[in-house]
C-alpha cells in the first residue's frame, strides 16, 4: 500500500521536474528576452500613473514590453547593480553617481524634475511656516520635538526621499535617530502611507510634492510649510545598467533613455494632470543639468 | 466615516458596470491561485500520506519543518524565490521572473505546507487497525487507497480550504516575485497595495470586497462538498 503513495509523489515530484527542464529547454539557449524590458524604478514615480501613461506608448512603438518593477530607490539601484533590471529610473543624485562611478550603470541622464516639501500640521508647532531654508526648519523642528511640541515622520526606507531627508539633517549639522530621540519616527514605508501616518499623527515630514499632490485631499491634517530652497530639488534620472552583468537588454534600454528624451514625450511628461492639480507634477529637463536648475531662483514648480 | 461609504459605493459601481479591469484581475487571480493550490495538492496529499503512514529516519524533522511552513511568512519566501529566479540568481536563464508561473511557484511554496500539514493530520487520525483489517479482507491496494481518501475527505477538504486561503490572501510574495505588472502579473491583493499608495483608496476597498467574496464563494462551495457527507 506505502507504494502507491510512494508512485503518487515519486510522480508528482517528475512531473515538476520535467516542466522545468522543458522551461530550461526553451529559454536557455537564448541570451536574453530581446521583446522585454526590465524597469526598476521608485514608488513615488509610479504612484504618480505617469509610467502607466508613458510605457505603453514606448511598447506601441517599439513592440517591446516593459516591465516595470517599482521599489525603493535603494532597492531599484540594487537591482541595477545585480544586473537584475535593464534600465533605472530614480531620484537620489548621489547614489546614483556612485552607480555611475562604479561603471554599474553607462550612462545617467536627467529627465525630469520637481521639488520635496516639507509639510506639517496647520498649528505648526516648530513655527517654520513660511520659511525657505530647509536645514533650518528642521533644526527648529528638532527643537520643538526636544521640548514636547513637534514630531517629525521619516520614510526609514533607504529611498530617495529618504536620503534626501537624511542629506538635510546633515546639512542642519544633526543626525536624530528613532532610538534616541523620542520625537522622531521612522515608518519605513512607501509615501503615501508615511503621509498617511503624518496625517493620523499631525507630524511633520518631507515629502515629493507629486505624491502630496496625490493625495492632498486625503490628508486635511498636512499643510505645505517650506519649499523653494535649491536643496528641496528632486531630480529624477534615467541610467543604462551596463552589458557587461550579462543578459541586459542594451539596446532596449538604449531606445527607453532616448524615448523620454524626445521632444514630445518631455512635453507629456511636463503637461501630465497639470490640469488636475492647476500645477505640473513633474517639469521635464530638456537640455538642463542639475547645477543650471539649482542656479535659476525660479526653478520651484 | 465617508472614506467607507465611498469604498462600498465604488465597489457596488464597479461590480453594476462590470469594469473589465476589476474582471480581468479576479480572473488573473482566481487562476493563479488555483493553480498554484492544485499543485499543492498533487505533491502535498501524497506526501501527507507518506508522512502519516511510515516511519522513517528524518521524520519528525520533516514533520518539525512542514509545521514550521505553515507558518511562514510570504516575504520570505518571496525573497528566496525572487533570489533564485532573479538574472543574477541560479535559475535566471530560465527567465521566469516576474511572470505569473513565478507567482504559482511561490504561492505553491506557501501552500503546500498547509496541505501537507493538514493531509498529515487527517490522514494520521485514521485508526490503523482499519487499514490492517481492509488488508485482512482482501482489499486491492486501489481499494485501500480509495477508501483511505474516502474516509479522510472531511480533512482532505480542509487541506484544499487551507491551501487556497494561504496562496489566494498573501501580498508579500506575489509582489516579489509578480512585480505587480498590468495586464500580466496584477492580482487582487497587489492591486490593493498599489491602489492604497496611490491613494485610491475606494478602489482599494472595492477590490478588498471582491477578494473577500472571491474567497467566500470559493470556500463555501468546498465547505457545502465537506459538510454534506458530514451530514448525511
Amino acid at each position: 500500500m506505502p507504494l502507491e503513495w510512494r508512485r503518487a509523489f515519486a510522480l508528482g515530484l517528475l512531473a515538476l521536474a520535467a516542466a522545468a527542464l522543458l522551461a530550461a529547454a526553451c529559454r536557455a539557449d537564448r541570451g536574453y528576452n530581446e521583446d522585454e524590458l526590465i524597469l526598476a524604478t521608485t514608488t513615488s514615480l509610479h504612484d504618480s500613473g505617469l509610467l502607466d501613461e508613458l510605457a505603453p506608448i514606448f511598447e506601441a512603438e517599439q513592440s517591446i514590453s516593459v516591465k516595470i518593477i517599482s521599489v525603493g530607490t535603494g532597492a531599484a539601484l540594487r537591482m541595477g547593480a545585480e544586473g537584475n533590471a535593464d534600465v533605472l529610473l530614480t531620484h537620489a543624485p548621489a547614489s546614483e553617481r556612485a552607480l555611475l562611478d562604479n561603471g554599474d550603470v553607462t550612462s545617467r541622464t536627467l529627465v525630469a524634475y520637481n521639488d520635496f516639501v516639507i509639510i506639517g500640521p496647520p498649528d505648526d508647532p516648530a513655527r517654520i511656516g513660511g520659511s525657505s531654508d530647509a536645514a533650518d526648519a528642521l533644526a527648529q523642528i528638532a527643537q520643538s520635538g526636544a521640548a514636547g511640541g513637534a514630531a517629525f515622520l521619516s520614510r526609514g526606507d533607504d529611498s530617495g526621499t529618504h536620503k534626501k531627508e537624511r542629506a538635510l539633517w546633515t546639512d542642519a549639522g544633526l543626525s536624530p535617530a528613532f532610538d534616541t530621540d523620542e520625537w522622531y519616527k521612522e515608518v519605513g514605508q512607501g509615501m503615501s502611507a508615511t503621509l498617511t501616518v503624518a496625517n493620523q499623527r499631525g507630524a511633520y515630514t518631507l515629502t515629493d510634492r507629486g505624491t502630496y499632490l496625490a493625495l492632498s485631499s486625503d490628508i486635511p491634517n498636512l499643510i505645505p510649510l517650506v519649499a523653494g530652497d535649491a536643496r528641496l530639488l528632486n531630480f529624477y534620472s534615467v541610467m543604462e545598467v551596463n552589458g557587461d552583468k550579462g543578459r541586459i537588454n542594451t539596446a532596449a534600454a538604449a531606445a527607453f533613455r532616448a524615448f523620454l528624451l524626445r521632444d514630445d514625450v518631455q512635453a507629456l511628461i511636463g503637461g501630465y494632470l497639470r490640469d488636475v492639480y492647476g500645477q505640473p507634477l513633474f517639469i521635464p529637463a530638456g537640455e538642463e543639468t542639475e547645477t543650471s536648475i539649482a542656479a535659476r531662483s525660479d526653478a520651484q514648480p | 466615516m465617508e472614506l467607507i461609504w465611498d469604498g462600498l459605493r465604488e465597489a457596488a459601481r464597479l461590480w453594476w458596470t462590470g469594469d473589465a479591469e476589476i474582471i480581468e484581475i479576479t480572473l488573473r487571480t482566481l487562476a493563479i491561485s488555483s493553480a498554484a493550490t492544485a499543485l499543492a495538492l498533487l505533491i502535498g496529499i501524497p506526501s501527507g500520506a507518506v508522512l502519516a503512514l511510515r516511519r522513517f529516519w528524518g521524520r519528525g524533522l520533516l514533520v518539525a519543518s512542514v509545521n514550521t511552513g505553515m507558518g511562514m511568512p510570504p516575504v520570505v519566501i518571496g525573497l528566496l524565490v525572487a533570489l533564485v529566479l532573479w538574472r543574477s540568481g541560479p535559475l535566471g536563464d530560465l527567465d521566469l521572473i516576474y511572470t505569473p508561473t513565478a507567482m504559482v511557484v511561490a504561492q505553491l511554496l506557501l501552500s503546500l505546507p498547509m496541505v501537507v500539514g493538514f493531509s498529515l493530520a487527517s490522514i494520521q487520525s485514521i485508526n490503523p487497525r482499519l487499514i490492517g483489517q481492509m488488508w485482512a479482507m482482501g482489499a486491492n491496494r486501489r481499494q485501500v487507497l480509495w477508501l483511505l481518501i474516502r474516509e479522510t475527505r472531511l480533512g482532505l477538504l480542509a487541506a484544499v480550504m487551507a491551501g487556497f486561503g494561504a496562496a489566494i490572501s498573501e501580498v508579500g510574495a506575489s509582489l516579489q516575485v509578480g512585480g505587480n505588472l498590468a495586464g500580466e502579473t496584477r492580482v487582487l491583493t497587489t492591486a490593493m497595495v498599489l491602489e492604497t499608495g496611490r491613494g485610491n483608496f475606494e478602489v482599494a476597498m472595492a477590490l478588498g470586497i471582491v477578494l473577500v467574496l472571491l474567497a467566500f464563494a470559493v470556500n463555501l462551495v468546498l465547505t457545502a462538498v465537506q459538510q454534506r457527507r458530514f451530514i448525511a
